[in-house]
């Protein structure tokens, strides 16, 4: 798309210089952006490179320590959301601020609910956000609870009611890192709609191809600074990744070729219901092998986060069978599953993966805290805890280094990510499960991720690998499932696949193996 | 930023300072009563602080601090686990109890063998009326503050319905239970107290005291247990996913945290009650227990301390009326600090305003995460 709804004469968002620290450290080291009527502008920056910290200042989240943000031409102090909501100003977080037990409705409607006297009228609730997610074509069940749905129907839920506020400047963080690739295309759609309607969207990003295929302008911003700002028909995906990591990066995953060896993970026959009780794995067939990587494709809700879930033990299976080196690990306990050889990085990194109010070092020893050395007699031993997080810190390059004491929720996602990989890989399990294993992250994170990973399968380690990025599923999968309401409809070697026809076996439809 | 709102920083980010504060506004408060009652503030706060100042003045705040204390670590147990024991109050009134029977029925015991059996039997009532609600709580998922509360009025009943069993029941007039044996009582030797100038009731309930404020701490910071048990209380998804039985730590939380409010229990009764009168009301240790692991932020060492600190408000308190003070008075502090310690909540929400969504998914408000991620960053 080329800027033909770009009305470069009438700046909507303009940030100056804007500088923001935290103690000694700075985060955003004046930092401009000008955003303008229509536009879609992409903030692209590794983690932790202060994007966040820059659209928290937008969004009234933060103060400046210095700098002005202008809205529509006027300076504007930002003390609170409400501010840049009443500006206008509407933000998708990355993690997301959604109450739980509420129902997608009652999400989307806070704060600004219908009434009818003093009571809620959630009839005219529902009717007015079952019409927005038609009007965007961002289909949701208005009746379903948060909790019971899944994160890639979160994200709509948070897109819809940022829409649902009439916010003419939207801020997306990270908007499609938990959408399938049809859903990606499907959320292009709507940016452009929206520019097309005169709104303007800022999207923090570190998806490269996105930003070539939505973006106008995108900002760049490494370690706090200020990079550059460019137009985006005038580079390439190489250009702006230097740029943002201040190195070439390599998007190839090296992988050896081997075969693989003995059977370590088979499903048979596995059925199980999904939260209302209904079947979604539906009598699912899958091998793994040592020393090779399955990619399970397909899309979200087609039974694949079930079936990792039974496989880990937290959820109960109604029919099938899960060994794992010929241990039938179905409906046994997550502890059952270790012990005999599951390990996994779960989708999920702040609700399954860690405890966030723990240190990273106890965190490392989530399973292991019962084992030697980490503990004698039931006590734990402080100093082979942290010398272990101090070695896993090193290797796994968890930054900032000496950070082992510190609660786990004070890091980045990609460095959250990182302890958990860090955890799993040095449980040396003979299957690794991964799901979505390089949501959120950074090329430059997304590098060691898949390096791991590999790593993984070289060592002669099977691994599952299920992941709503095909790019990932493609460059990284010896062999790619394609699960399709409940069962695997399709068997192809990774090398043979191509993005098209996976695409048709995901939606149902092509050729079956 | 405006020289009051940093202050409201500093008060919401230093939890000791917060606390302190707090302790401060409740004395203003209670000063401002005084004064609308036409009383002098000087006499009555200088009476609080003379009484409990003097040598057996201080032993009583001491023998009051003792089933505070271990209460208190009940609570503060039960908090670090992630399950609020607010049924410590029932755990008490059967521990309590229990340790009567034992010390009334096996009174024969020799010392040493009859004080650690009430002790056992005691906790052991207290980790069963737990057990009851967690499991109640495990097994059909019923709320475990709704049962606790219900558990607390069952525990007062049973407690008065005992107290009337003719085994146990005092044989004079009063409506109470006999008097434990003596061999039961944890009292100093009378000559002891008197050549120490104690209060008459002292007695060696604190050292049970603080001998549990060092193990209830080395359970939680230094043992696997107490690993396990935070780990499922502060993100149980993760806990049972990484292996842990959600459940069955669960239940042993609730055990502990009871067993610990039965051992307050005996040691009220060994220290200074002696006997259990049939209750007209809720004595309110447990709930006390509740209020003193709020000033002392749950963290075992602040519970000793501000057990010490609630029994100095009760004692000094109950020399109030000397001056012609209400001893109400001590309730409207003791409220005060709690509310304003409460308050600390607000002060967060006031700096957030954000719906506060799942902990999990938004790792505590986002401006906190904003910051602490954004710093974490080199």
């Amino acid at each position: 798309m080329a800027k033909q709804y770009v009305d470069m004469n009438t700046p909507v968002i303009e940030m100056r210089n804007i500088v923001k620290r935290f103690g000694d450290f700075v985060a955003n080291d004046g930092i401009n952006l000008t955003v303008h009527k229509g536009e879609i502008h992409a903030i692209l920056g590794e983690n932790g490179a202060g994007k966040s910290t820059l659209m928290n200042q937008l969004y009234g989240l933060l103060k400046p320590t210095s700098g002005d943000i202008l809205v529509n031409g006027k300076k504007i102090v930002m003390n609170t959301p409400r501010d840049a909501i009443d500006a206008g100003i509407g933000m998708v977080h990355q993690h997301f601020m959604l109450i739980q037990p509420f129902t997608v409705t009652e999400n989307i409607v806070l704060g600004t609910e219908p009434t009818r006297g003093v009571q809620l009228d959630m009839a005219t609730a529902r009717k007015n956000v079952v019409e927005i997610s038609e009007r965007y074509g961002l289909s949701i069940d208005p009746d379903a609870k948060i909790e019971d749905i899944s994160v890639g129907m979160q994200q709509r839920v948070e897109i819809l009611k940022a829409l649902y506020r009439g916010a003419d400047i939207l801020i997306l963080d990270e908007p499609t890192s938990s959408l399938t690739p049809q859903e990606i295309t499907e959320l292009i759609a709507i940016m452009h709609n929206l520019v097309k309607d005169g709104k303007s969207i800022i999207i923090i990003t570190h998806k490269l191809k996105e930003i070539k295929e939505s973006a106008d302008f995108c900002t760049i911003i490494r370690m706090g600074k200020y990079i550059d700002t460019v137009d985006v028909e005038k580079v390439d995906e190489n250009d702006l990744a230097a740029m943002m990591v201040g190195r070439k990066v390599t998007f190839k995953v090296d992988k050896p070729e081997q075969t693989p060896g003995d059977v370590v993970l088979d499903v048979k026959d596995l059925h199980c219901l999904d939260y209302r009780g209904i079947e979604i794995v539906k009598g699912l067939n899958l091998q793994v092998r040592r020393g090779e990587i399955v990619g399970i494709a397909g899309i979200d809700g087609n039974g694949q986060t079930e079936l990792v879930e039974v496989i880990t033990g937290l959820r109960k299976g109604t029919k099938g069978q899960v060994l794992v080196n010929g241990t039938d690990v179905f409906n046994k306990s997550p502890a059952f599953g270790f012990q005999h050889g599951v390990s996994s990085i779960p989708a999920d990194r702040q609700k399954h993966g860690l405890v966030l109010d723990f240190s990273i070092e106890d965190n490392l020893i989530l399973q292991n805290y019962e084992k030697q050395p980490y503990s004698k007699s039931n006590v734990l031993q402080r100093e082979p805890i942290s010398s272990h997080a101090r070695d896993s810190i090193e290797k796994y390059d968890i930054r900032p280094s000496g950070s082992e004491k510190r609660p786990a929720g004070t890091l980045s996602g990609g460095n959250q990510q990182k302890v958990i990989i860090a955890r799993e890989v040095q449980n040396d399990k003979d299957l690794l499960i991964a799901v979505n294993p390089t949501r959120g992250l950074d090329v430059g994170a997304i590098e060691y991720v898949h390096k791991y990973i590999v790593d993984q399968r070289n060592k002669g380690k099977a691994v599952l690998l299920v992941s709503f990025e095909l790019d990932e599923i493609m460059s990284l999968s010896d062999i790619i499932d394609v699960i399709f309401d409940g069962k695997i409809v399709a068997s192809i070697p990774g090398k043979e696949a191509n993005e098209n026809d996976l695409g048709l076996m995901m939606a149902g439809g092509g050729k079956k193996a | 930023m405006t020289k009051k709102k940093s202050f409201l920083d500093i008060v919401s980010e230093n939890r000791f300072i917060h606390i302190l504060l707090s302790i401060l506004l409740g004395f203003l408060v209670g000063a401002v009563f005084l004064s609308v009652m036409g009383l002098s503030v000087g006499a009555a706060y200088g009476r609080l602080i003379t009484s409990v100042t003097t040598r057996k003045g201080f032993s009583y705040v001491i023998v009051y601090s003792v089933p505070y204390i271990v209460a208190g670590l009940s609570v503060a147990f039960s908090f670090k686990t992630g399950v609020f024991n607010i049924g410590a109050e029932g755990q008490f009134v059967v521990g309590s109890m229990a340790a009567a029977c034992v010390g009334i029925l096996a009174g024969n015991l020799p010392k040493p063998i009859l004080i650690p059996l009430c002790f056992i039997a005691a906790m052991a009532a207290g980790a069963i009326w737990g057990i009851i609600v967690g499991f109640l709580k495990t097994r059909w998922g019923i709320n475990e503050v709704l049962s606790m509360i219900m558990f607390n009025w069952i525990a007062f009943y049973l407690s008065n319905f005992i107290a009337g069993i003719p085994a146990i029941h005092s044989d004079g007039t009063a409506e109470a239970t006999k008097n434990i044996s003596p061999n039961a009582s944890m009292l100093f030797s009378k000559d002891f107290i008197k050549s120490a100038g104690l209060c008459p009731t002292a007695n060696w309930g604190i050292l049970v005291a603080i001998a549990m404020t060092v193990l209830v701490w080395f359970v939680i910071e230094k043992t696997t247990l107490g690993y396990e048990l935070k780990a499922v209380g502060s993100n149980k998804f993760a806990a049972e996913y990484g292996g842990i039985n959600v459940n069955r730590s669960i239940l042993t939380a609730l055990a502990i945290s009871g067993a610990l409010a039965g051992l307050a229990g005996a040691l009220q009764l060994m220290g200074m009650g002696n006997r259990i009168s049939v209750f007209s009301s809720q004595e309110g240790f447990g709930f006390a227990g509740i209020v003193v692991a709020l000033i002392g932020c749950s963290n075992p060492f602040g519970v000793l301390i501000a057990g010490i600190f609630y029994g100095a408000l009760m004692f000094g308190g109950s020399k109030l009326n000397l001056v012609g003070a209400p001893t109400q008075l001590i309730n409207v502090i003791v409220g005060t600090v709690v509310f304003f310690i409460a308050i600390s909540v607000i002060f967060e929400n006031l700096k957030n305003l954000k719906p506060r969504a799942n902990r999990n998914t938004e790792a505590a408000a986002n401006k906190k995460t904003a910051e602490q991620k954004e710093g974490s960053k080199s």
